[in-house]
């Protein structure tokens, strides 16, 4: 049901969004729709991956280890474990998530998962050296990384205070 | 010897931008499909055939519901791109060094679409036109954390909509405190702009 809600939502302001374009011209919004469609088909192959991932590697995880680490009851060791594997994890749109959906559905704490989906959003090593030192200056990227340092640790403190949903 | 090839350095042409070429499969995904492979199989082995197939039918379901979320993604990117130019968005943080700017950075950070290739640039483009690191970081940590485009879209037919609002909530000061951490390190070990 939410997930219904959830995506007539988000058709809704794609609607929105689509008039604000083409009240500026229409071939603009046929242009822009044409990107946004080959985006889309460009995902595709990550997504059947992704998702594919997503089951077979929470099937093929070992519970006992996972529970043993990464459960609830792991502690700090577990997020420290958890933020260490996140920032190890190559970015891409969904990779961290999958293995956290993963891990979540072997077994792994919450608060751990959070700690791995954070410190992989932040760090993501692959990605942030071949996409952002490229771009950014590198002492902007260095502030950045050591900056986010506390951030996936405080993430799991306050998801534990918040307590489960 | 009769070379087809052209000669090395022809004038006209210049090299293009490869970098921002975007394959369907690139090396993250080809590491994922490696790892992916690796667990079917051990699946397929240590469970058979009839384990594999229903977990087979229970991803098509979440692929099937991911779908329509990642299409309208993906065409709400392409629309605030044309609706939001780059430049509007680095006038608007650009402005302003105090924590007016970590806010400013933080709230676009949650609206703006699009992957690492739209959000780096504006991000460098603040510090290039002279507005403080504290506000790019806060862009960027902001974006990857409470981004609204990822959370719908990737995040939540993943991991589920308790699970994620959850996460929201505990990630939702993060973004500033890292803007102001960015503040407390440039104080301290003298690593402000250096001014021209």
């Amino acid at each position: 049901m939410i997930d219904l809600i959830v995506t007539f939502a988000l058709w809704l302001i794609v609607i929105a969004l689509g008039v604000l374009v083409w009240r500026r011209s229409l071939p603009l919004l046929r242009e822009s729709s044409k990107s946004g469609g080959t985006e889309f088909i460009q995902l595709l192959p990550r997504i059947c991956v992704g998702v594919l991932g997503s089951g077979f590697i929470a099937a093929a995880l070992p519970q006992d280890f996972v529970v043993r680490w990464l459960g609830s009851s792991s502690g700090i060791i577990g997020i420290a474990i958890a933020v260490a594997a996140g920032a190890a994890t190559p970015g891409g749109p969904m990779v961290g998530f999958a293995i956290g959906a993963a891990a979540l559905k072997g077994g792994a704490g919450a608060p751990q998962v959070i700690a791995y989906s954070t410190a992989w959003a932040l760090y993501a090593f692959p990605r942030l050296l071949s996409y952002e030192l490229p771009i950014m200056p590198a002492r902007v990227v260095w502030l950045r990384v050591l900056s986010s340092l506390p951030l996936p640790f405080i993430a799991a403190a306050v998801a534990m205070l918040l307590g489960k949903p | 010897m009769q070379s087809s090839e052209p000669p090395a350095s022809t004038p006209s042409a210049p090299p293009p931008p490869a970098r921002r070429k975007r394959r369907a499969i690139d090396w993250p995904t080809a590491v994922l499909i490696a790892i992916v492979g690796s667990c079917a199989a051990y699946v397929y082995w240590r469970d058979g055939l009839d384990k594999f197939i229903a977990v087979v039918w229970d991803d098509t379901d979440l692929f099937l519901s991911m779908l329509p979320k990642v299409l309208a993604g993906c065409l709400t990117a392409a629309f605030l791109t044309v609706l939001l130019p780059r430049e509007m968005i680095s006038r608007w943080v650009g402005a302003d060094a105090g924590f007016k700017g970590i806010l400013i950075s933080f709230c676009a950070g949650i609206i703006l679409p699009g992957g690492p290739f739209t959000i780096f640039p504006i991000a460098g483009a603040f510090v290039g036109m002279g507005a403080d690191i504290a506000a790019a970081v806060t862009l960027i940590t902001s974006w990857t954390l409470v981004g609204l485009n990822r959370v719908v879209t990737w995040e939540m037919p993943f991991l589920g909509f308790d699970f994620v609002s959850w996460r929201y909530i505990a990630a939702l000061p993060l973004p500033i405190i890292a803007g102001l951490l960015v503040r407390v390190i440039e104080k301290h070990f003298k690593l402000g702009m250096t001014r021209p």
